[in-house]
């Protein structure tokens, strides 16, 4: 049975009515008309869909709407704008960090999350954290380089 | 003998460009009158497209909108052709804006691969811009009385001696550039540059990192709805029945679309079109036809399982009968690999008022125009296909024919557009593959260690699928249709480019050469380009030989190569990237001695893409685990040549992902196919390159600002696989001859010491 749901995302409320196992990335891209969780491959393997939920990395393709519950939902879209990108995106900028850039908002998510638990990580921590994301393109240096920039330029 | 060839190589080059433009669509002013002389050759893609109204557009708002055919995917090319259109038209980077491949509005310029938009776009643009600039420099010095050789232009404000000013924005008119192009005005030159050369940041990074609409997966139209495709189980299975009824009365699903074995659900939201995917796979009979053998399975002895066709490439007999003292011959192969793009093919269409509209992420607009045009009978006028960036490219992926499924689907359901999503097992299993290789190399050398016979000699499946031929529906979904549509014979495309034969002349100067090719053009799986098409196997198999007669000669491997290398910008790249890489003679590696878990080497490859675009050299460094047999790249460094280079860092970028790219094709990839089909169908079945086994990778780019740009998106995919194999050699004393570099043959081939 279709279900109302009211969701915390970005800290905003926002409802929707849906079937309670419908995976949150459909309802963040079609019902709330986020851009940033990607579908890359719907079976948690690539990390292309990437959110935070109570700021722990989670994969939208296979969470439920119905677990999200009250959580803090937290996508890209809650990070920065374009005119006002957070520090960890504007070091992506700085590095431009990508080619076609459809794996980055998993990435910057999960990056975002590595630097809330750890401020000063180490490269190897960052390729740990980042180690379930998959890049086609061969740009995980620069994203290795822009997730350190953005770890130097915030206070510890 | 280089300088001859690249010289015949560049005018048949031309040639071949003008042919494949006019073959997809003929622009009308184009077409001679009977008994008039053909219009004269205009540079680039000017040449197909001769208007300056179809390259840009100077507004009175102070912008300049500039038109190309070629596609932006995260190469950015958009933002390098919008430097060289400031550069020449002496206006700020910020004014302007590009419109990228849409058929209602561009240029036609085939198909954005093979390395050659610089060359071909950046061409016609900067001829474009620097006629409009003269046109607007004439109208502007009849308002201001003086001549306009007098004026000078900063950021469009035109000045002249005396102090009176204007602006483009004030002269420009819409009449102004409806002329055909000259290209007889100047182009700038090295010392007038101010944003060319410069690595300006690319302009389609702020909304890729912050939610922006930035990918055709972004559009979200009134009333869209969402499909999803039941593909069948395996190539060229029929579906033999499905209960059509039951999927109808899912929740969601507004139509079940059969058309022969092509079927699809259509449905009100995303999840529910996905459920009704699993359960039309429950619901639908198909039949199982047996795959037959490939190449893959007959790499030792292909000429006695597949039919093939067989030519000469090249052949060249400077020396007459000289004495081999000894002679190298191996032969090497690559899997079957896949473009994997990480966001699988999407499309959306909507047909409507006698028009259907076609979002897609397709490498050519125009070409899949013609064939959808083609498959429904109408005139391409009536199709309009506008590009929108979808993940990540790498060559011929499922794009066009998730294109020419929403198409099938919106003219099912008119008035409502349609948006097709393939999963992922879809884009595993149905994209079009690159080919098996299998090439056997031969050297003679002679008494001072240098090769005076070389033969090489190729098996291929073809690389060249793409819609846009003179005949046939080269799209998935027309041969399963009740009334198929057969696809165009898979013409090799020739040289200078190649195909299956790309990059298979040596650049070296052996005196004796001779390169055979024999093409499969019944191929049992379907195969297209990817990234380099044959280069990637020719390039691994030539520099691997390379090695390995040099190890016969008792040479250091770039002396080797210098010695019989007289091209200056080739044996540049390759004593750049030695000396970048800390390249020491006679100390590359272990040469598997030593007690320790680990061996450690150096290799290097070379090549110069297709012979004529850029000049690239890799060299790689790689430990292996002699217990487990993991093969890890630790460290790479490349040298690349583009002639003139317009974004330095973007080239940076493209042959440093390049090189990531293809070490994890060498060491990682190989499509699962047996008889009962195509096994590959998540991740866990097509593991590629991680985080923790990213080389780090050092590019430095030689620029030559007074030679022409030279394309490099492809220019490290050979080198690369080539310098893995010999720094693994280097490294253990043994050489892997069979891409990919799994453990198992790792460890089989370091159990025979």
């Amino acid at each position: 049975m279709p279900t109302l749901y009211t969701l915390r995302v970005n800290g905003t409320a926002r409802s929707v009515r849906t079937q309670p196992d419908t995976p949150l990335l459909y309802v963040l891209r079609n019902d709330l008309k986020l851009n940033g969780a990607k579908f890359g491959c719907g079976q948690a393997q690539c990390g292309a869909c990437s959110v935070l939920i109570d700021g722990v990395e989670q994969r939208s393709c296979v969470y439920p709407v119905s677990a999200a519950g009250k959580r803090d939902i937290t996508t890209i879209e809650g990070l920065g704008t374009a005119q006002r990108p957070s520090a960890l995106q504007r070091a992506f900028i700085h590095e431009q960090a990508c080619q076609c850039g459809y794996c980055s908002s998993g990435m910057i998510m999960a990056a975002q999350a590595l630097l809330v638990r750890n401020s000063k990580p180490s490269e190897a921590e960052v390729k740990q954290a980042l180690e379930g994301h998959l890049c086609r393109c061969g740009a995980h240096n620069r994203i290795v380089r822009a997730v350190l920039r953005a770890s130097k330029e915030q206070p510890s | 003998m280089t300088a001859a060839l690249q010289n015949l190589s560049r005018r048949t080059l031309l040639k071949a460009g003008t042919g494949l433009v006019v073959g997809i669509a003929f622009a009308p002013a184009l077409a001679p009158a009977q008994g008039t002389e053909a219009p004269p050759h205009l540079p680039g893609s000017l040449n197909s497209n001769r208007l300056l109204s179809a390259w840009l557009r100077v507004n009175p708002n102070g912008t300049v909108t500039v038109f190309t055919g070629k596609v932006e995917f995260g190469q950015g090319i958009a933002s390098a052709l919008a430097q060289v259109a400031a550069d020449e038209l002496d206006v700020g980077y910020q004014r302007i804006n590009m419109v990228t491949a849409d058929t209602s509005r561009t240029p036609d310029e085939g198909i954005t691969a093979g390395s050659q938009s610089i060359e071909q776009s950046g061409t016609a643009i900067r001829f474009a811009c620097a006629e409009a600039r003269q046109i607007l420099l004439v109208a502007a010095a009849a308002q201001l009385g003086v001549q306009a050789g007098d004026l000078t232009v900063a950021d469009g404000t035109i000045a002249a001696p005396g102090g009176k000013q204007t602006t483009y924005w004030a002269v420009t008119t819409d009449a102004m550039l409806l002329g055909e192009a000259t290209a007889k005005r100047k182009l700038k030159t090295a010392g007038e540059y101010k944003l060319i050369g410069q690595s300006l940041a690319r302009r389609d990074i702020p909304a890729k990192f912050t939610g922006g609409v930035a990918y055709l997966q972004d559009l979200r139209l009134p009333g869209m709805v969402h499909a999803r495709i039941g593909r069948p189980p395996l190539p060229r299975a029929e579906l033999l029945s499905l209960d059509a009824a039951a999927l109808k009365a899912m929740p969601g699903v507004i139509e079940v679309v059969r058309d022969g074995s092509f079927v699809a659900v259509v449905c009100e939201r995303e999840e529910q079109a996905i459920n009704a995917r699993l359960a039309l796979r429950e619901l639908a009979v198909w039949s199982r036809p047996e795959l037959p053998p490939t190449l893959a399975d007959t790499f030792e002895h292909p000429d006695a399982e597949l039919q093939a066709q067989d030519s000469v490439v090249y052949e060249k007999t400077a020396l007459g009968a000289a004495v081999a003292v000894r002679q190298i011959e191996a032969r090497y192969t690559r899997a079957f690999q896949l473009h994997a793009s990480i966001g699988p093919s999407c499309a959306v269409a909507h047909s409507g008022d006698g028009k259907l509209t076609v979002w897609t992420h397709s490498q050519g607009v125009f070409a899949l125009r013609s064939d959808i045009a083609r498959a429904f009978g109408v005139p391409p006028a009536s199709v309009i296909c506008i590009h929108m960036e979808g993940a990540g490219c790498y060559g011929h992926n499922g794009a066009d024919d998730a294109a020419f499924d929403a198409a099938l689907l919106a003219r099912a359901i008119p008035g409502r557009p349609v948006r097709v999503q393939w999963m992922r097992d879809d884009e595993f299993m149905w994209e079009p593959f690159g080919s098996a290789m299998s090439v056997k190399v031969s050297a003679n050398l002679n008494a001072e260690g240098n090769i005076i016979d070389w033969r090489h000699e190729l098996w291929s499946y073809p690389h060249a699928r793409r819609p846009g031929g003179r005949e046939g529906v080269n799209l998935l979904a027309a041969s399963q249709l009740a009334d198929p549509l057969q696809p165009a014979f898979p013409a090799d495309i020739p040289q200078p480019n190649g195909g299956s034969d790309r990059n298979s002349i040596p650049l070296y100067d052996f005196p004796n050469q001779k390169i055979l090719k024999h093409y499969l053009p019944d191929a049992p799986l379907r195969t297209s380009s990817l990234r380099s098409l044959g280069a990637y196997a020719n390039v691994f198999a030539i520099e691997s030989l390379m090695d390995e007669a040099a190890a016969a000669a008792g040479a250091d491997p770039v002396e080797f190569r210098l010695r019989q290398l007289r091209d200056e910008r080739a044996r540049t790249v390759i004593e750049a990237a030695a000396r970048n890489g800390g390249w020491r003679p006679g100390a590359l590696g272990d040469g598997g001695r030593g007690t320790g878990s680990t061996f450690r080497g150096r290799g290097i490859g070379f090549a110069r893409y297709k012979n004529h675009a850029c000049y690239c050299a890799v060299v790689a460094e790689v430990e292996v685990d002699r217990i487990s047999g993991i093969v890890r790249v630790t460290r790479a460094w490349s040298a690349v040549d583009p002639g003139l280079a317009i974004n330095p860092d973007g080239i940076v970028n493209q042959i440093e992902g390049g090189l990531i790219q293809s070490a994890s094709w060498t060491l990682k990839e190989a499509l699962k196919v047996d008889r009962s089909g195509i096994q590959t169908k998540s991740w866990l079945d097509y593991p590629i390159l991680r985080f923790s086994e990213v080389p780090t990778v050092e590019v430095e780019v030689i620029q030559r600002p007074t030679e022409d740009s030279l394309g490099v998106g492809e220019g490290a995919q050979g080198p690369t696989a080539a310098a893995i194999a010999n720094a693994f050699a280097a490294a253990t004393g043994r050489r892997l001859r069979d891409i990919p570099f799994t453990p198992e043959r790792v460890r089989a081939v370091l159990a025979a010491f």
